[in-house]
């Protein structure tokens, strides 16, 4: 634990350093591209080419208004991170779905049936399907605890070594690393309905008691729902596609909505840190919510008073403006 | 050690990608990460076909059940790697012409298009149509009126799904001009312009924060659970 804190301090105190470098090389880059350019191209072109690389804008100004509202909700969390280290006390509302998660896998071992976990059928680039197995992290190590049986089924090759990755980890941070099997967690296919019948007909033949469904899915959501329900499978669901939400809440017992889903592995490990980040993400909430009140009070100040509000349009024009809308 | 350089990797990859849309020179540093990330991707590739043929070969040694389909996987795998690598039938490329196997794979009269448009398609499309079966099934579940809320939802479905149809727009298509905001493709529009995208802002707004506290969370090697829970948090 110590060690760990003092890895994440450590990456704390170096970030500003990383950031410096990142922009010197890039830096350097540019400058080494334009040269090439110049090599190549020869003598004539070259000065079109320097001049080219020296006048591309340090700071692209047209994000702006993006880069403050991400500085901004970044400080309301790194603070209240600080906050929880330094030992401030921090309230977090249950979440019956994650408070299931131990029952679900309890069941499972009671029946003596597996558990299945599916982390999306997206790529490790997509920030649901690393969400996803972190949660998975969590599950394996209740399942080595409660020596039951999990299956992780993926779609993509990459994710696939990531699960085993994190299954392995929770394995051995549960002192039982020799009941992991690798082979329990495979790549099926990237064909997304592929996918889809391979996992539905192995949940209707083995049927197992719990499943997991957590990270980015897109139509085939429904199916697997369905079918994890006509099994009578305890279901967990977490995604942050507001278009399959619906049909997770309709099949499934329990459904992590959005944040829910993004607050999760942050929930089950309880640590300070990262239920900081939790609280600083309300903190920012708080934030947009006072910017929406704004702008609806403007917006209807303009639209009641007509043409004679000239002031309060400009006004709601500006406020657009500087939100960058 | 190897967690350590794992951590860093992601710390610095993930601050590239974030400030590359912000500086204009770091642009090309961005592209070159998501290049770097496809080419891991491909490599990994080979991992994941060799999980598929050694999980699929041992259960059919095995005679588990359901071998049968493990072995129907694997010869269709076979063969569509052999058909793709060895491009069987794939007609010559005019540009290339005295060198054999210079046309596409997937070009229009070869083997592995007919694969695809044949076999493949077929296949996805069939799934795709179970869809309205699980969809029928699971409205069944969502829509009995048990309790106050879930009546509201059955109302307000029954609304939308009427608006959108032709026999929405006839059934109130007599009433006046003063009373048109009650004609049900205009309720219909209302529903789903008024609260549906108010509670789908507000959804959107929660996952946007909850994107940044999670990214923030791995970049700052706070949650490491992505490398297991021995690498855990901080």
């Amino acid at each position: 634990m110590a060690r760990g804190r003092s890895i994440t301090l450590d990456v704390l105190r170096v970030m500003p350093l990383l950031i410096v470098g990142v922009l010197v090389v890039s830096t350097q880059h540019a400058s080494a591209a334009a040269a090439s350019a110049a090599l190549a191209i020869g003598e004539a072109a070259s000065v079109e080419a320097t001049s080219s690389a020296a006048s591309t804008a340090f700071f692209a100004p047209g994000k702006l208004p993006l880069a403050v509202a991400i500085v901004v909700t970044s400080g309301c969390i790194i603070a209240w991170m600080l906050q929880a280290r330094a030992g401030a006390s921090m309230h977090l509302r249950r979440i019956p779905a994650l408070d299931a998660v131990t029952n679900a896998v309890g069941r499972a071992t009671e029946m003596g049936r597996p558990v299945l976990f599916i982390a999306g059928i997206q790529d490790m680039d997509n920030i649901q399907t690393v969400a996803g197995i972190t949660v998975l992290s969590h599950v394996a190590k209740t399942t080595a605890e409660y020596d039951a049986t999990i299956e992780v089924p993926t779609s993509r090759s990459l994710v696939m070594e990531a699960a085993r990755e994190a299954v392995r980890g929770s394995y051995q941070a549960a002192g039982r690393f020799d009941a992991y099997n690798a082979d329990a967690i495979r790549y099926i296919t990237d064909e997304q309905f592929g996918f889809v019948a391979s996992v539905s007909g192995k949940m209707v033949r083995e049927k197992p008691a719990a499943c997991f469904y957590m990270g980015c899915f897109f139509a085939e959501s429904l199916i697997l729902a369905e079918t994890g329900n006509s099994i009578g499978a305890i279901q967990i669901a977490g995604t942050a596609e507001s278009s399959q939400l619906p049909f997770f809440v309709a099949a499934c017992d329990y459904t992590l909505i959005g944040e829910e889903f993004m607050a999760a592995s942050a929930y089950l490990s309880g640590a300070p840190d990262q239920i900081g980040s939790l609280k600083g993400q309300d903190a920012a909430k708080v934030i947009v919510a006072a910017l929406i009140v704004i702008g609806v009070v403007l917006a209807t100040i303009a639209a009641l008073s007509g043409q004679r509000g000239e002031s309060a349009s400009r006004l709601l024009d500006s406020f657009q403006g500087a939100l960058g809308s | 050690m190897m967690r350590i350089v794992a951590l860093a990797i992601a710390s610095i990859a993930g601050l590239v990608m974030l400030l590359s849309p912000f500086f204009p020179r770091l642009e090309s540093v961005g592209a070159q990460s998501s290049e770097i990330f496809n080419v891991i991707a491909a490599i990994a590739f080979i991992l994941g076909a060799g999980s598929l043929v050694k999980v699929n070969v041992s259960r059919v040694s095995r005679r588990d059940a359901g071998w049968g389909y493990a072995f129907v996987t694997l010869l269709c795998f076979v063969v569509t790697l052999v058909i793709g690598l060895g491009k069987i039938g794939v007609p010559p490329n005019p540009q290339f012409a005295a060198t054999p196997w210079a046309g596409e794979k997937d070009a229009a009269g070869s083997a592995f298009a007919w694969i695809y448009e044949f076999v493949l398609t077929p296949i996805t499309s069939t799934m795709f149509a179970l869809l309205a079966f699980y969809v029928a099934s699971a409205a069944f579940r969502a829509f009995r009126a048990k309790n106050r809320e879930a009546m509201l939802l059955l109302g307000t479905a029954f609304i939308v799904l009427l608006g959108r149809t032709f026999a929405g727009v006839w059934l109130t298509d007599g009433l006046p001009d003063w009373a048109s905001g009650l004609r049900l493709e205009n309720l219909s529009m209302f529903i789903m312009q008024v609260f549906n995208t108010a509670g789908n802002r507000a959804i959107i707004i929660g996952i946007a924060l909850g994107v940044t506290a999670t990214s923030l969370r791995i970049l700052l090697g706070i949650d490491r659970s992505w490398m297991g829970a021995s690498g855990g948090s901080s």
